[in-house]
């Protein structure tokens, strides 16, 4: 594959923005990733497959630094990431949302998304507590980004509303945001349509597609519904018990057998 | 019967200002709990410490004299000078904020996702040793604290309550200053947190640790902050009690008076603990009025007195039966 192409669509992939070399992830005596590698190019939709149990989660926790392999390296545009903390690595642009959404629930929903913009927010406390000159201009020039995701989301009636108020579809769409304002270079989506019905699905792809498509956002995500996977993702991860089996576009994915087993099961018969 | 509906709301409004001092003290514990989960037992002794270094700095004590002395055989006490009152404040919530950033380094830091309990016993711990070390540095004597603030009966309000209604009521200098204090900070404190990105961050530490991670916030800077922003409220509380009564060692032991304030109102809430605070200094000083009366003899047959000793911890008690989670606490739902 050549540095960059484009796609049938129309939109450029270009050189690799994250690339996982030799991940291998123990707990205790349990191997949850074993010796798996993979990359992700700039502007493209990845997507990470597998059944339940795979590590398809701990694969997204060990990119945003939840977790810290044992083996492996990891390589962020270009460069070999040290070990380092989630805040740090959500300042070197990795943003991300959780399978069981981890929002702030006592808060706004504009409230919410501002939190997103907390690394770009960097006047010093105590000009903060007197909210007088670079702060103030600081909060209002980050209000106008959040306001643009919220539109952008179509979320505007729910702005003041405490988001544990909120129906879960709409939870998942505040979380996107959220994720969104920090306006990251690699957006990591954990399972955003689970427990969705056809609808809000539908509109969540869109939205996915549409992120992808208007700022260039490279996105990996997890998901289970296949239809939603091979619709809208470029190149497709598969996952088998912390193993890799598979790795190419969807077309591919969908013929190899070792995908097909895995799904179906074997006759061991 | 008039007159004694005067006495009554006297001692009301004096209950009021008592209370407002109480809500201070369990606002330092609220912030706390809601962004770390830790019940701080040393507030109380924070407070304490907090008015122990401002009396200390601005005597120009030197600290650790005692153990300077006994090290060296010299005989050092002070440095003959004493600070204005803005520069020895300025000062203490200098070493509050470092004493902040202590706490989370050699402290927090070590028992990050520990059980509570675990984090109950480091904090008593903590108390503890700043007892030893408030001691150590500044001496175990009483000192009176002296910042300029008036203390004595308000005459302006004695005198127009006489106008108005033939009696005047006493309220002291101190505790309306005290009150205005604590109006203000709890007002600013509000303003910080709902409107700068450290308050969000602030907040958004408070209900879900992982997300903050995740949207980049630190929670090791949150706690240093947290724990200088408590230690700053203790350093006021302890100054008012302190210029009221003398700073002394007894002085730790308004974390008691503090519990059943944080009961009332709920651990999680700050409005909970502001009016928690106000309805338990309102409360046991009119329960007093009424049962130490001698109308409230007359019709009962018997009268009480010092109620204030054992009020709020009545007080505490109802709720825990009916409301556990306190009048703003977050609501405790089991799911099965």
């Amino acid at each position: 594959m050549s540095e960059s192409y484009v796609t049938p669509d129309g939109r450029t992939i270009g050189g690799k923005v994250l690339e996982m070399r030799n991940i291998t992830l123990r707990f205790g005596g349990v191997v949850a990733i074993k010796d798996i590698s993979f990359d992700i190019r700039e502007g493209e939709i990845r997507a990470i497959i597998g059944p339940n149990g795979a590590g398809k989660s701990s694969m997204l926790n060990v990119i945003n630094g939840f977790y810290h392999p044992q083996d492996g390296e990891i390589w962020f545009h270009g460069e070999k990431r040290k070990p380092m903390k989630p805040y740090q690595i959500a300042k070197q642009g990795i943003a991300r949302t959780f399978q069981n959404i981890a929002l702030f629930k006592g808060m706004s929903t504009l409230d919410n998304i501002m939190t997103g913009r907390f690394n770009q927010m960097k006047t010093n406390m105590a000009l903060q507590m007197i909210w007088k000159g670079p702060a103030e201009r600081e909060e209002q020039e980050n209000r106008e980004i959040v306001e643009k995701v919220i539109d952008f989301l179509e979320i505007q009636a729910i702005r003041k509303t405490p988001v544990g108020a909120l129906p879960y579809g709409l939870q998942k769409r505040v979380e996107l945001g959220r994720a969104l304002a920090a306006q990251p270079r690699l957006l990591l989506l954990d399972e955003p349509m689970a427990g969705m019905n056809v609808e809000e699905k539908e509109d969540m792809s869109r939205f996915i597609l549409d992120v992808n498509d208007e700022f260039g956002t490279t996105i990996a995500l997890i998901e289970h519904d296949m239809g939603v996977v091979m619709d809208i993702s470029d190149r497709v991860v598969v996952m088998d018990y912390g193993k890799k089996i598979g790795d190419g576009s969807p077309d591919e994915v969908r013929n190899n057998q070792a995908v097909i087993d895995a799904y179906l099961g074997v006759d061991h018969g | 019967m008039f007159d004694q509906f005067l006495y009554g709301t006297e001692a009301a409004i004096n209950g009021l200002m008592t209370g407002v001092m109480y809500s201070l003290v369990a606002l330092g514990f609220v912030l706390i709990f809601k962004s770390s989960g830790i019940f701080n037992y040393a507030q109380g002794v924070m407070a304490l410490f907090g008015a122990l270094t401002l009396v200390g700095i601005q005597d120009g004590q030197v600290p650790f004299a005692s153990l300077i002395n006994a090290v060296f055989g010299t005989n050092v006490r002070d440095f003959g000078w004493t600070l204005p009152a803005m520069l020895s404040i300025l000062l203490a919530i200098g070493v509050m904020i470092l004493f902040a950033w202590l706490v989370e380094r050699y402290l927090l830091k070590h028992l990050v996702n520990q059980d509570p309990i675990i984090l109950f016993m480091a904090t008593i711990g903590l108390a503890y040793f700043m007892e030893g070390i408030g001691d150590l540095m500044w001496g175990a004597e009483i000192k009176t604290l002296d910042l300029g603030i008036n203390q004595g009966i308000n005459t302006t309000i004695d005198s127009l309550t006489y106008d108005w209604f033939g009696y005047g009521f006493y309220i002291d200098n101190l505790d309306i200053t005290a009150a205005i204090i604590a109006i203000l900070l709890v007002v600013a404190l509000t303003l910080f947190s709902q409107y700068s990105s450290t308050g969000r961050a602030l907040r958004a530490v408070a209900d879900d640790h992982q997300a903050a991670l995740s949207v980049g916030i630190s929670l090791r800077k949150i706690w240093v902050i947290v724990w200088g922003i408590s230690g700053f409220i203790a350093l006021v509380a302890g100054v008012m009690w302190g210029s009221k009564s003398g700073v002394q060692f007894s002085l730790s032991l308004i974390t008691l008076k503090a519990l059943p304030v944080l009961m009332l109102g709920g651990f999680t809430s700050i409005p909970g603990a502001i009016i928690g605070g106000m309805i338990i200094g309102v409360g046991e000083k009119v329960f007093e009025f009424v049962v130490s009366s001698s109308w409230f003899g007359d019709a009962m047959g018997f009268t009480m007195n010092a109620t204030e000793n054992w009020f709020a911890y009545m007080l505490a008690l109802v709720f825990l039966v009916f409301r556990p989670q306190g009048l703003f606490g977050d609501k405790i739902i089991e799911r099965v």
